[in-house]
């Protein structure tokens, strides 16, 4: 029981302690909040900016939700593609690796172009940026279906699609939810990246805003509502992998 | 009694075979229904190809496969099949993992929603009669090895199949739990009067259960012997331990080695 404790506690005792490292380091060596300001002064600045920042956070998240939304629905839906058609997977991988390896920074303009600045361009970006992992897990998944499994229901008479759906799908469903939390994370930095460039709103707008300002504990702490925003939505996605997958966890290791 | 199973000449190469050499070359095996066989032969002689064949997943590429009297062009869909490796889906638990099937073939595919309870009823029957009572409700993970193979042969009857397909069932399975399921599935057979198929590489596993046992020669796979087994049935596992058996066996062996020396 002792080591479960100890589990639960690490990661408030690594946060806390990193922290103190922090605030020490900057007191020790008298650093200037221009170049690193210290925790305590990071938190004053969210304390002081408070309506500003949750203004701007709602709205950043409700672009990443959007975007997140988009590419769960359309990467569930070409990764079943790809996992049931070896010609289809074939054929687009190429695309796909093509298109995932463009910097999303560099579409913004383009989007920018298309729709304006405004509320589109984060959410596209967000969706652009994030629908890759799930593709591939997904689609891995359903490849991997043991051939003698897939025997045993075409024996039967089972179509494609039963095959797919009864079978694929269901153990795709670890592969999807573990390919969530890396997809919520990086929608999460695409919708930043399209409100720095393309809106007049969200963290991403007043991150640009405030360093062009020279506001330097804004910035920060702009970054500090970011990074627990980011923690937040990674454990709601894994909380919702161990509610919906946990037949496919009961190894020690994923205990 | 007319063949259930009749496969006629049948030359097989798979379309992915680097070599081009068949999987079975002038295959011929009649089966009788309710008949018992068992096919033994040295590893890669062409054994699953028969079961691919007999099922419908493959077709021959010279030589016909008549099942039931009709030509094979399709999956049979009148087969159970259990292979060495259990194959249960583990987010189903074990009686969903039974009733898979059934969502698959009609007309129980149409029925199942309704007729839930009834369908539920005759899996726990099945799960009793493999010696599972009661443990319908676990996650096949939290079977153990042997239990799992119990489950997956459920599966492979839940459905009545006329034609029930094992590919090393029991292969995996330590000696004593592979006695304990020779017993199972000798009672199956005598209760459903279904034409079994069992390939196997263990030939006290074919003397004992089979009615037939057929001897496979190395690739390109055909029939080499043929041997009735008569000790009457039902049969006890002391049988086993009699001299008629173990000469059985040792004649069985030399048919294996001749075709092993042949390759």
């Amino acid at each position: 029981m002792k080591t479960k404790n100890q589990l639960a506690a690490a990661p408030w005792v690594f946060t806390v302690g990193f922290f103190l490292l922090w605030e020490l380091v900057c007191r020790a060596f008298k650093i200037s909040s221009f170049i690193l300001p210290a925790p305590s002064t990071i938190l004053l600045a969210v304390w002081e900016y408070r309506s500003q920042l949750t203004y701007h956070a709602l709205h950043t998240l409700w672009m990443t939700f959007a975007g997140f939304g988009l590419a769960v629905g359309f990467g569930l839906l070409l990764g079943m593609l790809l996992g049931s058609s070896r010609l289809i997977n074939a054929g687009s991988y190429p695309l796909l690796v093509g298109f995932n390896s463009i910097p999303k920074v560099a579409v913004v303009p383009i989007l920018v172009f298309w729709f304006g600045v405004g509320w589109v361009p984060p959410v596209l970006t967000a969706f652009l940026i994030s629908f890759f992992p799930i593709v591939v897990n997904v689609a891995t998944g359903i490849a991997t279906v043991e051939p003698e499994m897939e025997d045993v229901l075409r024996a039967l008479g089972a179509s494609k699609k039963d095959i797919v759906f009864k079978i694929g799908v269901p153990r795709a469903m670890p592969y999807f939810f573990g390919s969530l939390k890396v997809a919520i994370t990086l929608a999460y930095v695409g919708s930043v990246i399209g409100e720095q460039n393309a809106s007049n709103v969200g963290i991403g707008n007043l991150l640009t805003r405030a360093s062009a300002a020279f506001e330097v504990p804004l910035v920060w702490a702009a970054l500090v509502v970011l990074a627990v925003l980011g923690v937040i939505m990674y454990a709601i996605t894994a909380y919702a992998e161990r509610s919906m997958t946990g037949w496919a966890q009961r190894s020690q290791m994923a205990a | 009694m007319k063949p259930f199973v009749d496969i006629h000449d049948v030359t097989h190469v798979y379309a992915r075979a680097e070599d081009g050499v068949p999987a079975v070359q002038n295959l011929t095996i009649r089966i009788n229904e309710g008949e018992f066989a068992a096919i033994v032969g040295p590893s890669g002689c062409g054994k699953s190809t028969l079961m691919k064949l007999a099922t419908g997943l493959q077709f021959p590429r010279e030589g016909t496969v008549i099942v039931d009297g009709k030509e094979v062009g399709a999956p049979v869909k009148l087969a159970g099949m259990a292979f060495q490796n259990p194959t249960m889906l583990p987010w189903r638990t074990t009686v969903d993992n039974i009733l898979l099937p059934l969502e698959i073939v009609e007309p129980h595919r149409s029925r199942l929603r309704k007729h839930k309870a009834e369908y539920v009823a005759k899996a726990e029957g099945l799960l009793e009669q493999v010696g599972l009572k009661g443990q319908g409700h676990k996650y096949p993970w939290q079977l153990s090895g042997g239990m799992q193979q119990r489950a997956s042969l459920c599966r492979a009857l839940i459905h009545e199949p006329k034609l029930l397909m094992l590919d090393e069932p029991f292969g995996a399975l330590d000696s004593f739990t592979r006695e304990e399921l020779w017993c199972v599935m000798r009672d199956l057979h005598a209760a459903r009067k279904v034409t079994i198929i069992l390939v196997t590489h263990d030939l006290r596993e074919a003397a004992f259960l089979a009615d037939r046992v057929f001897c496979m020669s190395a690739r390109p796979g055909h029939i080499v012997a043929e041997r009735e087994v008569t000790f009457p049935r039902p049969r006890d596992l002391e049988i086993t331990y009699t001299p008629e058996f173990s000469e059985l066996v040792h004649e069985l062996r030399g048919h294996i080695a001749q075709a092993r020396k042949a390759a």
